[in-house]
Order: C-alpha cells, then sequence, then structure tokens
C-alpha cells in the first residue's frame, strides 16, 4: 500500500539544463526507518532531499509523500507537508533576526499556532538539544555545534513523521557529530523516518553500531545499497 | 474574504508575521515618499477637475441666458433705433424676452476700465439691448439680417456663442484632471509594484527558509502586504493633508471679474481629497499583494 512509507520514489530520474542528475531511483522511506544517503560530493544527494520534500520536482518517474503524488500536491499542499517533514541543513538556515527561540518555533509561528501556548514544550525542546540557555541568542551568536542542534529542534517541532537531513555534521567536530547523531537515533526511536545525507563514513559506522541504518550509496546517477564494509 | 475585510485584516496584520520579514529601510522610505508626493499631486488634479467642472457649469448657465443687440447711431437717431431695434426683436421667434440697458447698468459695465463715475449720459456710447432667448434659441442670421435691413445702426452680437468653444474646452480639462488623477493611481501602482519587488528580491532567502518550515504564500505575501499598504497609508494621508494646505494657501481669482472660479474646493467637494489615503491603502494593498503572489510563484 503506497500510503504505508512516509515518502517513496519511483523510478525517479532528475535532469537539469539536459543533463541527468539523478536516474531512475527508487526508494521507501517507512515509518520508523533510519537511512544514511551517501556518495561522493557532487553525487546528487541533495539533489534527491530536495525531491523529498519538493523543493525539486522529478523530471521522470513518481514521489509521493504521505501517500500523494507530489504533481498532485498545490502550493499550500506543499506547505502542509512540509510542516509533517522536518528539514535539517548544513548550514542551517536561519533568520539571523529572529532570536533562537523565534528560529526553532517559526514552523508553529507560520502554521498558525500560538507559541505561548506550546512554550512548555518549546522549552523542553531546546533542554532535549541543550540550548536551554540561549533562547534570546541570535544565530550569529551561536556556535556551529548549537547552530546544528537547533536546527534539528527546529525541524522537530512540528512532531515530523519524517526527518531530512543534509550534510548535518557537515560543519561539526566528531564529539559534536555524535551528540547530534543521538539526537537522531532517539527521534528514530520514537518512530521518526530519519534520512541523513553525509559523506562520514564513520558517522555512518557509529550510527549502525546503535541502529539498523540502511545505508545507500549514490553513484553514477543511481541509488544503490551500499557494502558490507559499511 | 471581501476587500474591505482583507484590508483590515492586512492593516490589523500578524506581528509574529511581521517579525519574520527583517524591516527593509530604504524600500519603506521610498513608499512613504511615492505615496505622499502622489497625494499631493492628486489633490491638484481633483482640485483641477473641480474647478474646470464649476467653469463649464457656470458658462453654460450664460449661455442659457442672454445675446446683446448693440445700437452704434447718431445721438439723435439713437432713440428712434433702438425702438425699432425692440420692435424687430419682439416680433423674432425665439426670443423670449429684450429690453435696453439703462444708464446704470452701461456704467457698471464700464465701470472695470473707466471707473465708478463715468457720465455715459454724455458720452457718444452705443446703446445695448439685452436679449433673452427662449430655450429653443433664436435664428441669430436670420435676425441679423433683418435688424440689418430695419435698424441699419444695430450689431447682434450673440456672444455667447464664443463661449461653446470655451465650455468645450472646460469639460476636456475636467477629463484631463480626471485622466490625471488615474495616470497618478498607475505611477503609484508602479512605484509601490517596484518597490514590493525591491524588498521582496532582498528578503528572498527569508521567504525560502518560510517556505522550507511550511509558510503559506499568503502568509509570507501578507507580512509584505501589511507593511506597503500601511506605508502608502501614512504616505498618502501626509501627501493630502499637505495638498489641502497648499489649495488653502492658494489666493483666490473668484473676485477677478468671475472668470475664473480659482483652483479649489467648495462645500462638500473638500471631502474628495479624503478618500486619497483609503484608496493609495487600496491600491498598495494589491500591488503588493500581486508582486508577492508572483514572485513567490518562484520559489518552491
Amino acid at each position: 500500500m503506497p500510503g504505508a512509507n512516509v515518502i517513496e520514489l519511483n523510478q525517479v530520474s532528475y535532469s537539469y539544463g539536459g543533463d541527468a542528475l539523478l536516474s531512475d531511483i527508487s526508494l521507501k522511506l517507512a515509518p520508523g526507518s533510519f537511512h544514511f544517503l551517501t556518495g561522493p560530493s557532487g553525487a546528487g544527494k541533495s539533489t534527491l532531499l530536495k525531491l523529498c520534500y519538493m523543493e525539486l520536482m522529478a523530471t521522470q518517474g513518481q514521489v509521493t509523500l504521505f501517500g500523494r503524488a507530489a504533481q498532485d500536491i498545490g502550493r499550500d499542499g506543499v506547505a502542509v507537508v512540509r510542516r509533517r517533514v522536518g528539514i535539517v541543513h548544513q548550514d542551517c538556515k536561519f533568520l539571523d533576526h529572529l532570536t533562537l527561540l523565534e528560529n526553532v518555533s517559526l514552523p508553529l509561528t507560520v502554521s498558525g499556532q500560538s507559541t505561548e501556548a506550546n512554550m512548555a514544550e518549546l522549552r523542553e525542546l531546546l533542554g532535549w538539544v541543550g540550548l536551554a540557555g540561549k533562547v534570546r541568542a541570535l544565530p550569529p551568536e551561536l556556535s556551529g555545534g548549537e547552530r546544528q542542534r537547533a536546527a534539528l529542534a527546529r525541524a522537530v517541532i512540528m512532531s515530523p513523521d519524517v526527518i531530512l537531513a543534509d550534510e548535518p555534521t557537515g560543519n561539526l567536530d566528531w564529539e559534536m557529530s555524535l551528540r547530534l547523531l543521538t539526537l537522531l537515533v532517539e527521534l528514530n526511536r520514537m518512530g521518526k523516518a530519519i534520512l541523513v545525507a553525509t559523506h562520514d563514513l564513520n558517522l555512518i559506522r557509529q550510527a549502525k553500531s546503535q541502529v539498523a541504518a540502511r545505508v545507500l550509496r549514490i553513484k553514477d546517477r543511481r541509488l544503490q545499497l551500499a557494502g558490507a564494509d559499511l | 474574504m471581501n476587500l474591505a475585510a482583507r484590508l483590515l485584516s492586512a492593516i490589523k496584520g500578524d506581528p509574529r508575521a511581521d517579525r519574520a520579514v527583517p524591516p527593509t529601510g530604504f524600500t519603506a522610505q521610498l513608499t512613504v515618499l511615492t505615496a505622499a508626493a502622489m497625494a499631493f499631486l492628486c489633490v491638484f488634479a481633483i482640485a483641477l477637475s473641480l474647478a474646470t467642472a464649476r467653469l463649464a457649469d457656470r458658462w453654460s448657465s450664460q449661455l442659457a441666458q442672454s445675446s446683446t443687440v448693440r445700437i452704434s447711431a447718431p445721438v439723435d437717431q439713437l432713440a428712434t433705433q433702438t425702438a425699432a431695434a425692440l420692435k424687430v426683436l419682439q416680433t423674432t421667434s425665439g426670443v423670449a424676452a429684450s429690453r435696453p440697458l439703462d444708464a446704470d447698468e452701461q456704467r457698471a459695465l464700464l465701470a472695470p476700465w473707466f471707473g465708478p463715475d463715468l457720465p455715459v449720459e454724455s458720452l457718444p456710447i452705443p446703446q445695448l439691448i439685452e436679449v433673452v432667448e427662449t430655450p429653443q434659441g433664436y435664428d441669430a442670421e436670420g435676425l441679423r439680417l433683418r435688424l440689418r435691413a430695419e435698424v441699419p445702426g444695430a450689431v447682434l452680437d450673440d456672444h455667447t456663442r464664443w463661449r461653446r468653444p470655451l465650455i468645450e474646452a472646460a469639460g476636456r480639462l475636467n477629463l484631463l484632471g480626471l485622466f490625471c488623477v488615474g495616470l497618478i493611481a498607475l505611477v503609484t501602482v508602479a512605484m509601490i509594484t517596484l518597490a514590493a519587488n525591491s524588498a521582496l528580491a532582498a528578503n528572498s532567502q527569508v521567504i525560502r527558509v518560510l517556505r522550507q518550515v511550511g509558510a503559506r504564500d499568503d502568509y509570507i505575501a501578507r507580512a509584505f502586504v501589511r507593511r506597503f499598504t500601511l506605508r502608502a497609508l501614512a504616505g498618502a494621508a501626509g501627501g493630502t493633508v499637505a495638498g489641502m494646505l497648499a489649495i488653502t494657501l492658494l489666493p483666490s481669482a473668484d473676485a477677478a471679474g468671475g472668470f475664473l472660479t480659482g483652483l479649489g474646493f467648495t462645500g462638500a467637494g473638500w471631502l474628495l481629497p479624503l478618500t486619497i489615503p483609503p484608496l493609495a491603502a487600496v491600491i498598495a494593498f494589491w500591488s503588493t499583494r500581486v508582486a508577492a503572489m508572483r514572485a513567490l510563484k518562484e520559489i518552491t
């Protein structure tokens, strides 16, 4: 049943300017699944993630989100779908003029929910990512690790069904990367589907010791299961 | 939601949505300044339109009143020819009434040029006969021919005739004033659209982030629309007040012989410029909304 998977890509290809970037990609993200997506820089990891949250539209094949074909979802529908998808970027994408609390609560704000009414959950969430003491800080005042943890907090504030993380540890040291990984594993244990694009093989090895993660690799524009070395 | 409700909602706004979009100083000033300048010009365009409408009305009413027969004859024949002319006029179809102007009326006519105490009785000035037309009017050419045949010194001066092109000109000027108001509205649309596009382009990253965390287009557009609507309203209010003040301070031209009615407002006409700020707000609301929705479509 297609609705059983939160996100499903069926023989998806994506081309830009006549160049094929991804070909014949099929992927199913079931609730509670944990996937790593690896491959060299420029392989198309970010492109695949963008297809998953409809920043890009497949040029061939079908992307299904929460049981709905992507091409049937209008702009307002995309906004609603994105409230069920938590996105973490390497560069975090914060609004620098807003405080950490305002940035983290932004998904609540744009969906018309009261920040005040959710303050207890917000503080609990910021405590969970270790940023309880930074609520009034502006993003430029935060360290790389703090920004990544804040980005994760923002991604999960709406209690999404799936977390898509694009090189979330790209700017972090090993200790901070492990801390972020622990948070992702915790989220996965809560039943969230997780897809992490990374080229950090050590992080993948470390994750596999904690959770049953599948590792996928993009090679020659196609998706394949990574070998036993991972 | 109807326009009024949308406009009120835009003005009331959502402070949290406003916080999400950083303030843009330059475009803010540009919008306020543009709205103020356009409102100021609009006050004058409306005043011009109203003044020319009054002028056309005045000339129209005068056109329906009278023409003049001038008797230029030696003093000893003046009374005879005047009587003959009156007789012709009384038997002319389309002439409702005719009467010779008395000395006081002739003196009043000449007073602007010669002063109030002109001894008209002792001067060889022509006798004037005021002719009042019926609504159908008379045949001017026929009357001229009859007067020429029966009263050699009589000249029919249907002076109202030259007012016709002036009335038409006043009517055109009135239309021109309204056209200027429309043109000002279009320029305001263009300027606000440019400023809105500039603000949207400057905040494209903010918009991308908002879209990514699940903001609908309508939510993002509202933050921009509210700002531009309020700026246009404030600027137009300032410009309108300045324009009305400038109109008030203009010297009145009405007393100069009644020819010019003066550029200004009378009576309920003063209420018209007060519609400029809300109209500017409506224009800003729609211009910004259209610009925002168009720009947002470019961002996935």
